[in-house]
């Protein structure tokens, strides 16, 4: 058999394995494959991860036949004699459609992974001064929640709500949030799965994520930078609720927590509280 | 064979034993730390006394003592004995310490045989390595209840810390250490490397490294995990001054080992042994070499200002004084990223150094697998901040981080083209090392594919500091470099011991590792898309059933070793059965000398003039050799 | 003895040395956990009696420490301890007596107490819900529970503080009292808020890290 032969007959049998194999995995794999999409950024996330999905999984495919294929056939049998393979050193033409092939593919996801991002975030974090706002639904001015990372928890403020500071978060639905995530102490980073939000919490640093919530729902916050001791222990859930029942819950939150309101201390996007150096 | 005369030292045994050796370096590390620990007490400033006493530990102290300690050690030695007698005005002399002492005794000595030192780093690292991979168990064995249950939740990150920091520390230096050292003067056609002593001094220094990280369990333990991101870790107890002390070290052999290997592949190749007549295992060598050099330094330095922010009352870390936490996360990725390059590339190499072998065809693509070599080395320094895409960098470096990230996928490609073009049509022996090459191949296309996801920040926003991340570094650096590090392992052990491996044991050991270390990393991809974080102790119930599957296929991979371990002992210390001198007709120059090799390495030299993959026949069966220029 | 004997001589020595520190490593690190203590049952609900001091005992192994420390309520017990038991769907009396200084909180908003039966606690019999964040020493906080009570510090003026563990009534101190129902079975952890690691980076090194001291766990049985 010629190495053309052997070479069609994987082609085959990748494609044959290919085509089923990315159906099933984009259709039916993807789309249920978290964060889910009950946000805009965490859609755009799933898209990326089709995408991504849909391209490796052929690339594994033919890479895995051509391998498996080889051990199958090329294994050398006889064990009395060590007998030679081909002298071949390779040659250009292969090479070049290579180069192209995985270079298009590698450009094509750079590509296509900007422009998401620079669509909306995507969900992450963009530091102080994002490039990427994406547009408040009807012309409504995005809600702005500051995220406080501290050594073992995270705290919200809410500065359009007269800086009330809140150890749950609720999220009205249909709105743009604009997170400005900071942390008082150590490096954290605030994740909230299903949301789509992931930003780390620097010290006195501001770190934006946009997230565009949809309906109602139920979503994990985690840690996911290492902090110390209890780091995995810093997990909460937060919920997405209709606007009226936002508005009654931060009402009944700057109740409860007036007796500390006067005692914090004004909104800002970074604090520095004390002891900044040793304590003592 | 006629014999080089090589003039035998007698020495009395009780005169060895004071002379320079492992035991008077470890008295010379105890009088040192003793007395770094003097100097360290006596450095008063009384703000910092006030600070030192409340908190219960003088970092100052502690640092001091490891550093005079590892002096008063590498003193022990006998490294300054050289330099002490040219300062006295002493003629340079050429190396000689290289037949000091016979048989064993030479393995625990400043020895400049450039195989002793080979067979050292491979005893030592391989001592460390099985460290963390205790450690790994310890984790795995926390982390089959979804709540605290064994260990401690302080001890707990320490294990988590030790483990990663034993790895990368130990396993940046895992293939050029021993398989750089042994085999690049055999391949090159030389006696010896550039710097003789430089070569001993990094693996001592290295051995020091892993005494000193063990260390911090007396101390506190450290709970940063491998990254030491501060300010997390200036808030530390003393345990983590181990850990700097530690990466200091390594750092500093890292540099030198680079530093060493490049000097000696750039000037001391034989006539005729040309750039294109490199065998590809020299290639990487080469570029990982440059990567060690260029990227260590940056750890040593990042370590000293950590340093000095717990010691010195300086700032470098903390925001509300005037730092940035930031500082130390570039300034450790900057070094980080071209490191997890120096693991993967001696992977690429070894590889691509026998698949040829076993293939019985020359290596396909030979200028592309060498562009491939040194396109990731030059990358790798370009990429670091996608470690960084959510951490709040300025968003206009995203795409460009993005891209570069991208792109480095694509001399990586070649290596697999390389491997691919070489396996096919050949006539594969499916021997131990041509099976772990395969695996190789499987393992780091999981592990490449994974990096593509993480690179495209959308998909990193998901994936981010999960155990996704986990899965794919570890497919990529344990499924990649340890692999190869086997494979490597049972193809020139036989050459480098003289006695071969026992077949079945070594069967064995693959397949169980195989299939449990996929067993292991696999499910990790699925738990990191659930959401499990890194480094957490606790998780919910819900992901209890895919915990404790990876936990016991990580005891699976524990056993696995165990018999890779039995396998050496049995093969190398009991049973001692020789092993042919050229068992996989290898036509590489290291196979023209006897097993074990000579101290001169070669009674004649090879001759250089053909290009280093003389396998193959043409169309008629006649043997094709190419003039390799 | 061949060669061949001592060299397996030697192999199974070296097993073994590596086993016995193996154990060590596990035995007297790893598995290292704090000790732990019951709530005292009584009508009305259980007890639970804490202490907070500026500095652990003496003969401790960090004398320089801050920590918790469950005590009798006469004060005459005392075990260093982190770890509580505590009754399932129960109602828990807790009774702190506070003998470290004012030091502030990092964060102002942990200045009033969640989660406390009746939204208050008594400070030295006065029922409060919240302290100026200037004066605490230390926080109570079970995350799980959202529970997290403020404890005030002796004030600079105290003629008469306690210096190390154990302390006695007649040193300078605070009373914190407060209720809360334990839920279902289950470990949870609990940890204090306040920067009161003296001598670490931020306050928040050493003990307010380490289980033992400012840090420990709930078992609810």
């Amino acid at each position: 058999m010629t190495g053309r032969e052997h070479f069609r007959r994987v082609l085959w049998i990748s494609i044959a394995l290919a085509v089923p194999a990315t159906l099933l995995v984009v259709l039916l794999l993807a789309p249920n494959m978290p964060p889910g999409d009950h946000t805009v950024q965490a859609g755009h996330q799933m898209d990326d991860t089709t995408i991504l999905l849909g391209l490796s999984t052929p690339i594994a495919i033919i890479v895995l036949t051509w391998f498996i294929y080889s051990i199958i056939v090329f294994r050398e049998r006889d064990h009395s004699s060590v007998l030679e393979g081909p002298a071949d050193r390779g040659a250009a033409n292969y090479q070049i459609a290579w180069i192209a092939t995985t270079a298009t593919i590698v450009l094509f996801l750079a590509v296509f992974g900007s422009v998401s991002m620079l669509q909306d975030g995507s969900g992450g974090g963009q530091g102080p001064s994002p490039i990427a706002k994406p547009d408040p639904p009807a012309g409504q001015a995005p809600l702005q929640i500051q995220v406080i990372a501290q050594q073992w928890q995270f705290t919200y403020r809410f500065p359009s709500y007269r800086g009330v500071e809140t150890q749950h978060l609720e999220l009205p639905a249909n709105r743009l949030i604009e997170f400005h995530v900071t942390s008082l102490d150590v490096i954290h980073s605030w994740w909230a799965q299903q949301l789509g939000v992931k930003a780390d919490a620097n010290p006195g640093f501001d770190n934006v994520a946009y997230v565009q919530t949809k309906s109602p729902f139920k979503f994990d916050i985690r840690c996911v930078e290492l902090c110390g001791v209890w780091h995995g222990y810093m997990f909460d859930t937060g919920t997405v609720v209709s606007d009226s029942d936002f508005t009654s819950w931060i009402a009944q939150e700057e109740q409860t927590y007036a007796p500390i309101l006067k005692s914090l201390p004004p909104y800002s996007t970074t604090y520095f509280p004390d002891p900044q150096r040793r304590g003592g | 064979m006629s014999s080089i005369a090589v003039p035998a030292r007698t020495t009395s045994p009780w005169r060895r034993l004071l002379g320079f050796n492992l035991f008077t370096g470890i008295l010379g590390g105890i009088i040192g730390f003793l007395i770094g620990e003097l100097i360290g007490n006596a450095i008063h400033a009384k703000s910092l006394n006030y600070y030192s006493i409340t908190a219960g530990q003088n970092d100052i102290e502690i640092l001091l003592g490891y550093f005079f300690g590892v002096v008063g050690f590498l003193g022990g030695l006998g490294f300054l004995n050289y330099p002490i007698r040219r300062l006295m005005g002493h003629p340079p002399t050429l190396v000689e310490h290289e037949s000091e002492g016979e048989g064993w005794w030479r393995y625990i000595t400043l020895c400049t045989d450039h195989k002793v030192v080979g067979i050292q780093y491979l005893v030592g690292i391989a001592v460390f390595f099985f460290v963390g991979g205790l450690n790994a168990m310890l984790i795995r064995t926390e982390l089959l209840q979804p709540n605290v249950h064994v260990f401690g939740a302080n001890q707990y990150l320490t294990l988590v810390g030790l483990h990663g920091s034993m790895m990368m520390g130990m396993m940046t230096s895992g293939v050029l250490g021993p398989l750089a050292n042994y085999l690049v003067p055999l391949m090159i056609g030389t006696r010896r490397m550039a710097f003789p002593r430089i070569e001993s001094f990094t693996f001592w220094l290295l051995m020091a490294a892993g005494v000193v990280l063990i260390t911090t369990i007396f101390l506190g333990g450290f709970q940063t995990g491998w990254t030491g991101y501060a300010p997390l870790s200036d808030q530390g107890t003393a345990g983590y001054d181990a850990y700097i002390g530690f990466f200091a070290l390594v750092g500093t052999s890292m540099t030198l080992l680079g530093f060493n290997l490049l000097v000696t592949i750039i000037t001391m190749r034989a006539p005729g042994m040309t750039w294109s007549r490199l065998p590809i295992f020299v290639w990487s060598v080469l570029a990982t070499a440059a990567l060690m050099m260029l990227a260590a330094p940056m750890l040593v330095a990042t370590l000293l200002m950590a340093a000095m922010d717990r010691t010195s009352q300086t700032a470098f870390f903390i925001a509300g004084n005037g730092g940035s936490s930031y500082l130390y996360q570039n300034l450790f990725w900057f070094f980080g990223h071209p490191e997890v390059y120096i693991v993967a590339l001696p992977g690429f190499g070894i590889v691509l150094e026998l698949l040829p072998v076993f293939a019985r065809k020359p290596l396909w693509g030979y200028r592309i697998a060498v562009a491939g070599m040194l396109g990731v080395g030059i990358l790798s320094f370009f990429v670091w901040q996608h470690h960084l895409f959510v951490s709040g960098i300025n968003a206009d470096l995203r795409p460009f981080y993005m891209l570069s990230t991208e792109l480095i996928s694509l001399p990586t490609g070649f290596i697999f083209l390389c491997a691919m073009g070489t396996i096919w049509q050949g006539r594969l022996r499916l021997t131990v090392p041509m099976w772990f090459c395969l695996a190789w191949a499987f393992n780091f296309l999981w592990g490449g594919i994974s990096g593509v996801f993480l690179s495209s920040v959308p998909s990193d926003v998901t994936t981010h500091g999960t155990f996704f991340s986990m899965a794919h570094f570890h497919y990529t650096i344990m499924g990649g470099l340890i692999f190869s590090i086997f494979g490597a392992i049972y193809f020139w052990g036989p050459k480098i011991t003289g006695y071969r491996f026992n077949e079945t044991l070594a069967r064995w050991h693959f397949w169980t590792l195989f299939i449990a270390f996929n067993s292991t990393f696999g499910p990790l991809f699925a738990l990191g898309f659930m959401g499990m974080p890194r480094r957490v102790v606790t998780y919910p119930t819900s992901m209890q059933f895919l915990n404790d599957w990876v936990s016991i296929s990580a005891f699976c991979i524990g056993l696995s070793m165990l018999i890779f371990l039995w396998n050496a002992v049995q093969s190398w210390l009991i049973v001692r059965e020789p092993a042919e001198p050229n068992p996989w007709g290898s036509r590489s120059a290291e196979w023209l000398t006897t097993s074990p090799p000579p101290i001169y390495d070669f009674e004649r030299f090879p001759v250089f003039d053909s290009d280093p993959y003389p396998y193959g026949v043409g169309p008629a069966g006649e043997p094709v050799v190419a003039s390799g220029d | 003895m061949t060669s061949v004997t001592k060299r397996l001589a030697g192999v199974i020595t070296t097993a073994a040395v590596v086993v016995i520190l193996i154990a060590l490593y596990i035995g007297l690190y790893l598995t290292n956990a704090s000790a732990s203590v019951s709530a005292t049952q009584g009508s009305g609900g259980a007890q639970l009696t804490l202490a907070t001091v500026a500095a652990a005992a003496l003969n401790d192994s960090h004398p320089t420490w801050v920590s918790y420390y469950a005590v009798s309520p006469d004060l005459k017990t005392w075990k260093h301890a982190t770890t509580y038991d505590l009754p399932a769907h129960t109602l828990v009396h807790v009774t702190i007596y506070q003998f470290d200084s004012q030091t502030g909180l990092r964060n102002e908003f942990l200045g009033q107490a969640t989660g406390v039966t009746g939204g208050k606690f008594l400070l030295n019999g006065k029922s409060t819900s919240a302290i100026d964040p200037t004066t605490a020493s230390h926080v109570f906080a079970i995350q799980a529970f959202n529970l997290s009570v403020p404890l005030y510090g002796i004030p600079s003026s105290a003629k008469n503080p306690c210096s190390n563990a154990p302390c006695s009534m007649s040193n300078d101190h605070e009373t914190i009292q407060f209720s809360f129902t334990t839920p279902g079975p289950g470990l949870y952890r609990w940890q204090c808020y306040v920067p009161c690691a003296a001598g670490f980076i931020e306050g928040f090194g050493g003990p307010m890290q380490t289980v033992g001291y400012m840090d420990g766990f709930i078992k609810v049985v």
